[in-house]
């Protein structure tokens, strides 16, 4: 199993998530976070008075999947997420060691 | 002639009343934009209310209050308030004064609909300087200062015609220059606090109360009557939306708040010559004629951001014409189509047209001046981090 975590645009986060319904990849969890890439964030000039917005609002999806997935998910995110900008986002994979649920004493170690 | 003291006393509660639906449309539309933009249309409305405060003062009451030039302005004969003193038939003349400045302000302040999430402020404030100078001023001298649309017997009892009309379809055009938000019609952009968009159209109910009572200038029965009908025509325009929305899917609280101020702005220049069953017509058919309009906008993805033109324009056009079909001769002294007279129907109409036609195009003509010169709208970055940031270097949450 893995755990794929995407930093996505907040703006895309409807078009993502419902292309990613379409094709079954259903349970997700969601939350607003804020961050900045390698670009630093925004800038603004005033007449020479700077205002960096450093932190920007994105969104992050966690979803745990079967390792087949990985590749049709990330394709999906990509194709909808991305604007060609800066600041579309990143898609982190990570190993998962076990996952336990919570209602019923499922336990599946991976 | 020396003012009587309940009609003063009356007016000045009226004129506060009528300030506070100024912030009141800061909430409503502040409610309605994304979290981002919410301090920005807060201060828009503010802004609109300190522009128009200084600028009346200094010229702005005299273009629209003062002599009668040709029918279509005034003189500048009240230019900084000369003249205008204590006295006054029934009201002083300079209480008079302050509540025709509150109306002017809330105008400007119902236009920043059209720029929402995407104004430069310094533009905003160049644009609204011009807009309340040769949009507003002009139209409140035609219909109340004496001017061609008075003299011709065009009627708008509270400002159907200068306040709504001039609003709605100046933000239209507006728009139509500025526009669309980046992004609209590709992702959703609902509105990020519901409460406060009930809470500014409550207040926007109440401080109502002023605007229409209050245009009577008087605390008499036309007062009263104008009270009674003012809160029928919000009731039935809540009413009215809230089923149309129904059928087509939930019943939304904006959506009833919407149809309230759809019944508010159609009952406007009415309220002085209809009676409560005519205002029960009147903003139910409201209520649907605006919530149809909105559809219609949305259709054509025209990005008038949060419905001026829908509520304001169209109700405001639908209670002018409203007023030639409804009026009862025993309150205002005109009597309309159902009462067997199309005269003064034919005149509403010749005003309503006008009045669109004026607002329209000089508003188009100027927010296009404002963006040759200066740029209506920020830049691609300045609007993606939303204008409370780039505009103010605030945030709702640090």
């Amino acid at each position: 199993m893995k755990k794929v975590e995407a930093i996505i645009r907040p703006e895309k986060l409807e078009q993502v998530k419902r292309a990613l319904e379409k094709r079954g990849f259903f349970p997700m969890t969601v939350t607003e976070v804020r961050g900045r890439g390698a670009q630093k964030g925004i800038c603004l000039q005033f007449r020479g008075k700077k205002i960096e917005v450093d932190l920007i609002p994105k969104v992050r999806i966690d979803m745990v999947v079967p390792d087949s997935d990985v590749t049709p998910i990330i394709e999906i995110i990509r194709a909808e997420g991305r604007t060609g900008k800066n600041g579309d986002g990143k898609i982190f994979i990570t190993h998962v060691e076990m996952v336990a649920a919570v209602r019923t004493d499922e336990i599946i170690m991976v | 002639m020396i003012p009587d003291s309940g009609n003063t006393a009356f007016i000045l509660i009226c004129t506060a009343l009528v300030m506070l639906m100024t912030p009141g449309v800061g909430l409503f539309y502040g409610g309605l934009v994304r979290r981002k933009n919410l301090i920005s249309m807060f201060a828009l409305s503010f802004a609109a209310l300190a522009i128009v405060s200084v600028q009346w003062i200094l010229f702005g009451y005299s273009l629209a209050f003062g002599p009668d030039i040709g029918g279509l302005i005034g003189s500048l004969e009240y230019i900084g308030l000369r003249g205008v003193d204590f006295s006054g038939a029934g009201i002083p003349d300079l209480l008079f004064m302050a509540f025709q400045m509150m109306f002017a302000a809330v105008t400007l302040a119902i236009i920043t609909s059209a720029v929402a999430e995407r104004i430069k402020l310094s533009s905003f404030i160049i644009f609204g300087l011009l807009w309340t100078t040769l949009v507003y001023d002009p139209l409140a001298h035609w219909v109340w200062g004496g001017g061609w649309m008075a003299a011709s017997g065009i009627l708008d009892f509270a400002g159907g015609i200068v306040v709504h009309i001039s609003a709605g379809w100046g933000a239209l055009a507006l728009a139509l220059v500025i526009g669309k938000r980046a992004g609209f019609g590709q992702y959703s952009m609902e509105p990020h606090n519901i409460p406060l968009t009930l809470l500014g159209g409550a207040l926007l109910w109440f401080g109502w109360f002023g605007f229409n009572a209050g245009s009577a200038l008087a605390a008499n029965g036309l007062a009263v009557n104008a009270l009674i009908v003012t809160n029928t025509a919000a009731a039935a325009g809540t009413l009215a939306w809230m089923a149309a929305s129904w059928i087509n899917g939930k019943p939304s609280s904006i959506g009833m708040i919407s149809g309230s101020i759809a019944g508010l702005g159609a009952i406007t220049p009415a309220a002085g010559f209809i009676d409560p069953i005519g205002a029960v017509i009147i903003g139910a058919v409201s209520g649907l004629l605006c919530y149809y309009a909105l559809l219609w906008r949305l259709n054509r993805s025209l990005d008038e951001s949060l419905d001026a033109w829908a509520i304001h324009g169209v109700g405001g056009v639908w209670g002018t014409v409203a007023l030639g079909i409804f009026a009862v001769s025993g309150i205002g002294g005109i009597t309309g189509l159902i009462g067997g007279s199309s005269a003064q129907l034919a005149l509403q109409a010749v005003g309503a047209v006008a009045a669109v036609a004026y607002a329209f195009a000089v508003t188009f003509m100027i927010a296009k001046a404002v963006d040759l010169t200066m740029g209506l709208r920020v830049t691609e970055e300045e609007e993606y981090v939303g204008l409370d940031i780039s505009q103010h270097g605030e945030s709702i949450y640090v």
